[in-house]
């Protein structure tokens, strides 16, 4: 495959070493290196490269600008929480913190190209300049004139600079409605099974054979696959079984050769790992404990299965009555909290579009005034209108539990949102002994 | 370990020599506000001397219930930054591992426990501890900026340059990549003095490095795109920084999930911690403050009531608990003169010695005191009443039986809580609290509670039976009266003949433990097995065996503890001395009701202002209340939407009913301007208040926002 990495300017036995280190990108490789050309002649000024989340996208990129020494600037854009970060990485880069030291506190896109002009023309670049912005969706948060300027920002700064996008999304989603320069787009395709066990069986444990490891990952991937292809999550549930799946081995209890036996083995642990620590409702560290003591057999209560809140007393009724509120149409309160209520046809009463289930529909927002008077019937005892019973819808809010809806000045009627679900509503009316179901519409 | 509660300790012990001095300051003012007579400064100086034992006590409490979370996030931490070094972090080097700390709905009692974590991890972990609330970080930019602040800003005071670097950094970008600049250099200075500090001993083989930890007080609050953003970017640099997160979440660790997409919290190798629940950090400060003789200063039922109601139907913060005994300790020094009798026994006896004049004509108007007289014989009854040295002597034999009411109270309700918390349906409640409240109100052998308790307490097989007296005798160890140690001599000599039996009724026992185990099956009916049962006890009454016998000389022994030493507080003369009673105070302050009080001012000026002229009767609208009082009264009198004119017209004939009676016949409808102007400012100050707003629905108009009235 060597043979097909042929471009002029660049040392051989480097290409041949990049080209083994990215397995199953070989394509990519080529077309990246092409596109790039030789390192003194001009490059495309913008290349958008787009790929899912673990498809090699930065690691290509990076390793061609870190193993042929080209300069380059790789920034994430996370990180920039202004364009001047981006500015500031770009020109320390290139030029030197001095450099970068001389952007003015809240560097505009002109500074920066006026800056870079100057560096330039001091230090004319031998070899294409190459900007990196990983995570380039980040950048439509940012100045609405930073990605066009970008884009052709070798014209601006008539220097020799290639700027690199790197995105999990598509370039359509990107395109400013002012219209820009168009990048040239490369996708980077998902990996194939095959090529992923071909890449994960490389990391293969040194005390025991590559065929043994790329059978390990053979079964790891048919537990996985369906879930999961995301490269990094896969290699990282590998590193964290593999210790188990050799434990047979060590034992003396199978050979190598016994896949089946130590298919067995592993199986059902792998499937609690899917269950467990895949979603990360067992940390890796709790789990790698659990491998190693297993005998005591203490099943780890992942994180979803504390989901028991204690409430004061009266919070727990607020929070009933937020439901309440949120779920039942209004016009029903009638029938549910007054006494003498007549015969209300739930057919002929509502409206067509109440008639479907109002928890397929999710949360209704509702006045502060109406939680209070749904409060007021729902509790058993008197309550006074005191101050913590308002301070404890706040912090219901606070809390996450009641969403506020609308501005947050809204001093006069705030409306809010009840964000908790049926189970959990249930659980809580149960221990205040009120059954919640009953006084709900779409139960009747 | 056990230094960290120590320094903790006495930085908070600052905190109250602070607060107490602040009072001090002022200490003229409050003593003369409290003397209508010479010991109004003692009382105060009683006061304050309890406040600083409430306050360390709590403070105690509160480190060593937490004490163990913390020391188990502290070796969390500890054996990250361990695994920082060795090959297993290399592989998941992008996992930030993090501690999901339970803490419960209490937010406000919060803050003391991450005092304490900060204290604590940075005396035994690492000196880099940050703590970010989510107020001060509404986006990534200050998240950052705040954390690296507290890391940059503070440096480590190992180097005189060390200022100078921080210094300069400060001017440089406010990123984490500075932050990671800013501690290589510091951690290789930190390295070396610990690597010099520790040449002697042995475990200086590997250089650890220190984590950074970042604390998230409040989780919940945060904004989920800022914590996204910043995880994201503290993974980034997450193998040269070895960060640590602690989440305190308030409600539950699903929480996290509900934040957090996957692909952010993959990055997190997230453990939960749980800390002790709210009720029973309650129930241990109760047991400490309040089940306890040594603390003088004592709350009656209904106080308690109150207070414990507040906890458990609005905040459960403890910290809300202590304030509100803070208060109330404040309202019983303040208006109770004799509360100076209110402090140790020997400090009350000579307080006793040298009451005032005024002081002991209080006591004889004491309530209790009037009861004790009046059990007297004659002859001591007049020489009560006129001698005020013989009034004196009583007093400090009263105020010692009370002392030993006390210390022998405690001890028997501890033996009768443990002996009943277990019975099914706990007859007599399943906290302590609970007893203390019925025992303190009433005469707790009359009610049927007790009754049934009892009956519960018959049927109890042998085994439990030992058991439970077996644990009053461990309470009763602790109580050194000499009357408690009789009584735990009793209690060993049951114990030591019920096990003597033994051998012989052995067929019996476990007769015995057929019912109590069939009791156990049949909870759902109780009342009729409670009803079999009787009657079997009633049959069996005929043809008792030895442990039956034994077992009803034991319920009979408790009975009679029961009634010697748990009698209501309110019999005890002198217990105005002590206890703080007036609950109707307490509710008012503490749970107050901020539109009640409106309605109530605006209804009935009289009440806040004392203006003798503002007394009226009921549905009168005097027109000497201020102007919003009359509008307010007008307006109860409309519907919905109220016409402004009709208003005006309203408000203008009650103020010139009072100015003119006789010219009503030419003026009434008319109204010069600065009527006009007080009515329209009234009326905004009625919208201000949020009783009115203005509608498009009619010109004109105002509506109405509240209902009821007339």
């Amino acid at each position: 495959m060597s043979v097909t990495l042929q471009c002029p300017g660049y040392p051989e036995d480097t290409l041949r070493s990049l080209a083994d280190r990215l397995p199953c990108r070989e394509t990519q490789l080529t077309s990246l290196l092409s596109l790039m050309g030789q390192p003194d002649q001009y490059s495309y000024p913008s290349i958008f490269i787009y790929g899912h989340r673990a498809t090699g996208k930065s690691h290509v990129v990076l390793s061609i600008m870190k193993d042929l020494e080209l300069p380059h600037a790789s920034v994430d854009c996370v990180e920039c929480v202004s364009s001047g970060h981006l500015f500031y990485q770009v020109l320390s880069a290139f030029f030197g913190p001095d450099a970068a030291a001389l952007l003015p506190r809240c560097p505009s896109l002109s500074d920066f190209v006026r800056l870079y002009k100057q560096m330039s023309s001091n230090s004319p670049a031998s070899q294409t300049r190459y900007i990196i912005l990983d995570r380039a969706e980040r950048m439509r948060d940012m100045d609405f004139s930073l990605l066009p300027a970008l884009l052709r920002l070798q014209e601006l700064v008539n220097d020799n600079v290639t700027v690199i996008l790197l995105s999990e999304i598509v370039w359509e989603k990107f395109r400013p409605n002012t219209g820009c320069f168009e990048p040239l787009l490369f996708n980077f395709p998902d990996y194939s099974k095959a090529e992923l066990v071909q890449i994960l069986s490389q990391d293969h444990h040194p005390s025991y054979t590559p065929e043994l490891y790329a059978s390990y990952i053979n079964i790891l991937l048919g537990v996985f696959f369906s879930v999961c292809r995301d490269l990094r999550e896969l290699r990282h549930l590998a590193v964290l079984n593999f210790a188990k799946f050799c434990e047979p081995l060590e034992k003396g209890e199978a050979r190598e050769s016994d896949i089946h036996k130590l298919w067995k083995n592993i199986e059902p642990h792998l499937q609690r790992a899917m269950q467990t620590v895949y979603l990360r409702e067992v940390s890796s560290m709790q789990w790698e404990q659990q491998q190693m003591d297993e005998k005591e057999a203490t099943t780890l209560r992942g994180l979803s299965a504390h989901a028991h809140i204690e409430l004061p007393y009266y919070s727990k009724f607020l929070l009933i009555a937020a439901y309440l509120a949120s779920f039942n149409p209004a016009r029903t309160d009638r029938r549910f909290f007054l006494k003498s209520h007549g015969k209300i046809r739930k057919t002929n009463f509502l409206k067509k579009h109440e008639k479907t289930s109002n928890h397929l529909l999710g949360p209704k927002p509702f006045p502060l005034d109406r939680l209070l008077a749904i409060f007021y019937s729902v509790v058993d005892s008197r309550v006074a209108p005191t101050a913590s019973i308002f301070s404890q819808i706040s912090s219901l809010v606070t809390l996450q539990l009641l969403s506020q809806v609308g501005h947050d000045d809204q001093l006069d009627s705030p409306k809010y949102k009840c964000a908790v679900s049926l189970d959990f509503i249930i659980a809580i009316s149960r221990t205040v002994g009120f059954d919640v179901v009953k006084y709900l519409y779409d139960f009747l | 370990m056990s230094e960290i509660p120590q320094t903790s300790s006495v930085s908070k012990g600052c905190f109250v020599f602070k607060s107490a001095s602040k009072k001090r300051k002022r200490h003229v003012e409050v003593g003369g506000y409290l003397a209508d007579d010479s010991d109004g400064s003692d009382r105060f100086r009683i006061c304050q001397k309890l406040w600083e034992t409430v306050q360390m006590n709590t403070e105690v409490i509160q480190d060593q219930l937490n004490k163990k979370v913390l020391d188990s996030l502290a070796e969390f931490i500890k054996k990250h930054g361990l695994a920082c070094s060795s090959d297993v972090w290399r592989q998941r080097a992008s996992e930030i591992p993090t501690a999901a700390l339970m803490l419960g709905v209490n937010v406000p009692d919060h803050a003391m426990t991450f005092r304490s974590l900060c204290n604590l991890l940075q005396d035994s972990v690492t000196p880099f501890v940050v703590s970010v609330h989510a107020k001060e970080c509404a986006a990534v930019k200050l998240l950052i900026q705040k954390v690296l602040e507290q890391l940059m800003g503070k440096g480590v005071s190992v180097d005189e340059e060390q200022e100078d670097d921080t210094s300069l950094l400060q001017k440089t970008q406010c990123t984490i990549s500075a932050l990671c600049q800013w501690y290589k250099t510091v951690s290789k200075k930190c390295t070396k003095v610990a690597l010099e500090r520790t040449e002697n001993s042995t475990n200086n083989d590997s250089p650890q490095s220190l984590p950074v930890v970042v604390i998230f007080k409040d989780f919940e609050a945060f904004n989920s795109h800022v914590l996204q953003d910043f995880i994201l970017i503290c993974s980034r640099y997450a193998q040269e920084l070895p960060f640590v997160f602690i989440f305190g979440i308030a409600t539950s660790p699903s929480a996290i999930q509900h934040r957090l997409p996957h692909s952010v919290s993959s990055l997190l190798c997230i453990e939960v911690f749980h800390s002790l629940s709210c009720t029973q950090h309650l129930a241990s400060v109760f047991d400490k403050l309040i089940l306890n003789s040594q603390f003088p200063f004592k709350l009656s039922s209904r106080v308690i009531q109150v207070l414990v109601g507040i906890f458990l139907y609005h905040d459960f913060s403890v910290q809300n608990f202590v304030k509100g005994l803070q208060f109330s300790m404040l309202e019983h020094f303040n208006s109770q003169p004799l509360s100076v009798l209110c402090c140790q026994k020997q400090e009350a006896l000579l307080s006793a010695k040298t009451l005032s004049k005024q002081n002991v004509e209080r006591i004889r108007h004491l309530p209790s005191f009037m009861r004790y007289v009046e059990t007297q014989e004659p002859q001591e009854q007049v020489r009560l009443l006129t001698s005020d040295e013989h009034v004196k002597e009583v007093c400090q034999k009263l105020l010692k039986n009370l002392h030993k009411y006390h210390k022998h109270y405690y001890p028997i309700l501890q033996c009768l809580h443990s002996l009943t918390s277990s019975l099914p349906k706990f007859p007599l409640g399943k906290h302590i609290r609970e007893l203390h409240v019925s025992c303190i109100e009433k005469n707790l052998w009359e009610t049927e509670e007790y009754d049934s308790a009892l009956q519960l307490l018959r049927i109890l097989a042998k085994d439990e039976l030992v058991a439970a007296l077996r644990k009053c005798a461990e309470i009763l160890k602790s109580a050194n009266t000499k009357r408690m140690q009789n009584v735990l001599q009793q209690f060993e000599d049951f114990i030591g003949k019920l096990e003597a039996l033994e051998g012989v009724s052995s067929e019996d026992s476990s007769g015995n433990g057929v019912i109590s185990a069939k009791m156990e099956y049949q909870k759902t009916d109780l009342f009729q097995l409670q009803k079999t049962l009787l009657e079997k006890e009633s049959r069996r009454t005929k043809k008792m065996n030895p442990f039956e016998v034994l077992r009803s000389q034991v319920i009979e022994f408790i009975d009679s503890l029961v009634r010697e030493y748990l009698t209501p507080a309110e019999l005890q003369p002198l217990n105005e001395v002590c206890y703080y009673s007036s609950s109707g105070v307490l509710r008012q302050r503490l749970n107050v009701t901020p539109r009640t009080s409106i309605q109530a001012a605006l209804s009935h000026p009289f009440y806040y202002l004392q203006n003798e002229s503002l007394k009226t009767n009921a549905g009168t609208i005097s027109s000497a209340a201020p102007d919003l009082c009359i509008v307010y009264k007008l307006h109860l009198e409309c519907g919905r939407l109220i016409n402004l004119y009709d208003w005006l017209e309203a408000f203008v004939t009650v103020m010139s009913a009072a100015e003119d009676q006789d010219a009503d016949s030419e003026e009434c409808g008319k109204f010069d301007s600065l009527k006009h102007a007080r009515f329209i400012q009234a009326v905004s100050e009625m919208e201000f208040l949020g009783f009115v707003k203005s509608t498009k629905q009619k010109t004109d108009h105002v509506a109405r926002l509240t209902w009821g009235g007339c």
